[in-house]
């Protein structure tokens, strides 16, 4: 039941995606300098998933030494990562732009948490392959 | 009155926070940041790829989603010249996503 309502208001965000004028059509215009801070959030959440990508691309080039396997899968997971964290700026971009027409609360979002995790886990696991030598 | 009829006027009063230059600057390092990226990915397809047709095909999607980017951060900042900024629209919002999206998959490509 939480699932169907969850999939369902996940729906009607990407929706919202694809016709902003609906956006538009609600509540009033907020003042032109919080779209502007909301705009500039955005692309610091575009910045890190490029980041995250850029990351990805760094892992495959400059770490000959690991194991092909370990080399293909953290390239894969920072990648991934960074299309995930990109297509949810997006999300997130909408949401908020929405919430102040409406007057509401900003949205909350336990996305910068599990990233932060998703890092830290990444590069520990960086640190342990190094120390134990599991390289080729 | 001047000040009370502020349509009379192209540019209202400056914003002293200063909020549409920050956002430009925002754009300009993202821009970079994409610019990094696609430099990045040339340099995948060069070590991954020998020289051939593919890598040929490849460079030039990277240069593709590359300008993709560049124009799209580049009408949205001239669209931030106006006094009164207008909304970042969501289909410029949805490209740039699109392009991230893109490098990421062209470099999975590569990859495997």
């Amino acid at each position: 039941m939480i699932l169907t309502d969850r999939l369902r208001s996940i729906g009607a965000g990407v929706r919202l995606w694809f016709t902003p004028a609906r956006v538009r059509e609600e509540g009033t215009t907020p003042d032109y300098r919080f779209s502007l801070a909301n705009e500039r959030t955005f692309l610091a959440w575009l910045r890190t998933g490029l980041a995250l990508v850029g990351g990805g691309f760094a892992v495959d080039q400059f770490l000959p030494r690991l194991h092909d396997v370990l080399r293909v899968t953290f390239t894969v997971v920072l990648l991934v990562g960074g299309a995930l964290c990109a297509v949810r700026a997006v999300n997130h971009w909408v949401r908020c732009e929405r919430a102040m027409r409406r007057g509401e609360d900003l949205p909350a979002s336990r996305f910068p948490a599990v990233l932060a995790v998703a890092v830290g886990l990444l590069a520990a696991a960086m640190v342990v392959l190094v120390v134990i030598g599991w390289t080729r | 009155m001047a000040g009370s009829l502020p349509r009379e006027r192209p540019y209202p009063a400056r914003d002293p926070g200063l909020q549409p230059e920050r956002t430009r600057l925002a754009w300009r390092r993202t821009t970079l940041s994409c610019t990094l990226v696609a430099i990045l990915a040339g340099r995948q397809v060069v070590q991954h790829h020998g020289p051939g047709p593919m890598v040929v095909v490849a460079v030039a999607l990277v240069l593709l989603v590359w300008l993709a980017f560049l124009a799209a951060a580049h009408l949205r900042m001239r669209a931030m010249g106006t006094g009164r900024p207008p909304v970042l629209s969501a289909r410029t919002a949805l490209a740039l996503a699109g392009c991230v999206c893109a490098l990421a998959v062209l470099g999975a490509a590569i990859l495997l």
